[in-house]
């Protein structure tokens, strides 16, 4: 058996607090990383790698950005596609009205204007929360696209309002082709997520989830509500904004501001919620799970039926079972697949006792 | 001073100073109801000092006050000397007012580590920037909490459950979390509002014991809110009793349960 707890002792203090702490699951995150890194590139399809892996790693991103917000800092909003906007748009315009901007100083500084624009529409987090706190977010996410969709200087003055994003290039070197194009956006997803994890679990993660558990308290011990609670709006679209670029840039690349609409925000808070709340790894699963599952569904049935049955019904029935899918999950595990991947997890390490 | 006291004051580290806090003249009203009437009193620095007084006497509103949860209508409150206009639970934190509540308020989906080692954030000055990069600073000051939170865990006895959830522990070991959470702030000033509620002896016994540790071994001042009398006579240096938002005592133990109206008001009704 080569998945053992047993024997493996922490020793220190900083071995006991490390962001994986079973040397098994250390080793299949390397693995992980390996295949991501130097397997698939090389071996997936086009296919597979522009339409699936690269809008799963940029939502998966975006996830993480709400999971920073309604996980960790328990404020709940809906504005998430707003902020991609934001990202997307902002980095667009760096592109085209700064000289010779590099595509990475660009990217950056989209999450941090994203980060900006958030911090504004966080505000009523100071006064209202739970599902008033989403419903005045909704204000950033109409807002938002409105005004990009309104003002033609952000479009560049495009007669149909859609931008065609510029050539991803860093040190002179262009990322072109679909490996090319998942290698940075998978950098970038890598790098940033080790970041989110590090404030997770650090100082900054614990005073998001004292304000999420009990403000009170939370004031009592000296932190600023208001503070934590802005901090927390930037972050997170900083992570929209920088997810929204890589969505625009390596993935749909002709971008009109309503692909960033009221849907897609359901969307990502559906991953954040399904995949594990206030969880590294729960994003990851959440986007895969729905991203994949209409693809899945769809094979399913045109394997079943085939052209037997029309079309939108397929569709239709497609939707009802998504749906259904994602309340029972809501009912049985509410903790999400993060927390199915762990419950097997620790299965497997105490198999082939039963504690 | 009676020969009870003197002994005991001679044998603490932390011989009972001057005031440290003084309450002057403190009115709270909430709407038409009197909170607190025209309160004056003092906490000497390294003193247990108790607060007692039947439910709804102004016992905890008295603490909000202190820590500015609450801001009284009339009257002021001064910590060592300085006058405090409009104090808030931040200003307090800052000043090192640290508190537990009536109503256990942990941070339920956090570990017992957490919720400790989130206690200290006053203590720590990392920056998110300093805790995503894990810069030289982040890591030691995180190494240095986690030492603290230890420290802490091993004088409570709650080694067993530092990884688990508080939600999942029973009452009487969230009220010691809770405890410990304010102590990682190494607070001068400790507000204990009714710590040992709902406990049954054994838990009350350990609970004296830990306030008494605190107390001796840092020279924390603490204030504290308590039901039991026994508990109070046995381990307060001075006992404010308040009685509908008045203060009706003020003494060391054996004297106030001598007085006529403490006895009236409280002693005989409650008890
Ligand atoms: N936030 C509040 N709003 C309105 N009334 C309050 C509030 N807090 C306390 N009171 C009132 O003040 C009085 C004293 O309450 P409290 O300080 O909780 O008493 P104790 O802690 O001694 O039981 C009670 O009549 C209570 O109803
Ligand atoms: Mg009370």
């Amino acid at each position: 058996m080569i998945y053992r707890q047993a024997g493996q002792f922490r020793t220190s203090y900083a071995a006991d607090s490390r962001a994986i702490p079973f040397r098994e699951d250390r080793v299949a995150l390397a693995l992980i990383l390996i295949a991501a890194y130097f397997v698939i590139p090389f071996t997936a399809s086009d296919y597979w790698l522009s339409v699936i892996l690269v809008p799963w790693l940029a939502l998966s991103l975006v996830a993480t950005g709400q999971n920073i917000l309604m996980g960790y800092a328990g404020q709940h909003s809906l504005g998430s596609a707003g902020f991609m906007a934001v990202g997307a748009f902002a980095c667009y315009n760096l592109m085209l009205r700064i000289d010779g901007m590099p595509f990475l100083v660009a990217l950056i500084l989209s999450g941090v204007i994203a980060a900006l624009v958030g911090v504004v529409f966080g505000l009523p987090s100071l006064r209202v929360r739970g599902i008033y706190l989403a419903v005045a977010t909704l204000a950033a996410q109409f807002f938002i696209v409105w005004v990009i969709d309104k003002f033609g200087w952000f479009t560049n003055y495009d007669t149909s309002g859609i931008i065609t994003t510029q050539r991803m290039e860093i040190f002179g070197y262009r990322f072109t082709t679909p490996a090319e194009q998942y290698l940075i956006v998978l950098g970038i997803v890598t790098a940033l997520t080790w970041l989110a994890d590090n404030m997770a679990r650090g100082r900054t993660g614990r005073n998001w989830m004292a304000v999420r558990d009990m403000d009170v308290a939370a004031e009592v011990m000296g932190l600023s509500l208001l503070r934590t609670k802005l901090q927390a709006f930037a972050i997170s679209s900083f992570y929209c904004g920088v997810g929204g670029a890589l969505f625009a840039y390596a993935f749909l690349r002709s971008v009109e501001p309503t692909a960033f609409d009221i849907y897609l925000s359901f969307r990502v808070m559906f991953m954040a919620i399904i995949g594990g709340l206030a969880t590294t790894i729960g994003p990851f699963l959440g986007a895969a799970f729905i991203l994949l599952m209409p693809v899945f569904l769809n094979t399913t049935f045109q394997g079943l039926f085939g052209a037997a049955v029309d079309a939108t019904i397929i569709s239709a029935l497609e939707q009802v079972i998504f749906g259904v899918a994602i309340i029972l999950f809501m009912i049985f595990e509410p903790l999400g697949l993060a927390r199915l991947l762990q419950i097997a997890q620790d299965r497997l390490r105490q198999w082939p006792f039963k504690y | 001073m009676n020969v009870t006291t003197a002994i005991q004051a001679a044998t603490r580290a932390f011989a009972i100073g001057g005031p440290i806090l003084e309450l002057d003249s403190i009115s709270l009203r909430f709407g038409g109801v009197k909170a607190l009437t025209n309160i004056s009193f003092n906490i000497c620095e390294h003193e247990i000092r108790a607060i007692i007084g039947p439910n709804g006497a102004g016992k905890s509103s008295m603490i909000n006050v202190i820590n500015g949860i609450y801001t009284p209508q009339e009257g002021e409150v001064r910590f060592r000397g300085e006058r405090l206009g409009a104090m808030t639970p931040q200003r307090a934190a800052r000043m090192g007012i640290s508190r537990t509540f009536q109503n256990i308020a942990l941070f339920k989906r956090m570990s017992v580590l957490d919720n400790i080692m989130a206690g200290r954030t006053l203590q720590t000055r990392a920056t998110f920037l300093d805790v995503a990069f894990r810069t030289p600073r982040s890591r030691r000051e995180e190494l240095e909490s986690r030492e603290k939170a230890e420290e802490i865990i091993e004088f409570l006895e709650i080694e067993d459950v530092r990884k688990t959830q508080v939600a999942k522990l029973p009452y009487g070991l969230q009220k010691r979390v809770e405890l410990g959470r304010a102590l990682a702030a190494e607070p001068k000033l400790l507000l204990l509002d009714e710590p040992m509620a709902g406990m049954n002896v054994e838990e009350k016994q350990d609970m004296c014991r830990f306030i008494l540790d605190v107390n001796e071994n840092y020279g924390t001042t603490i204030v504290l809110i308590e039901h039991d009398m026994g508990v109070v006579m046995d381990i307060s240096d001075r006992v404010v009793v308040l009685d509908y938002g008045k203060k009706i005592g003020d003494g060391p133990p054996e004297e106030v349960k001598r007085n006529q109206e403490v006895i009236d008001a409280y002693l005989g009704v409650a008890h």
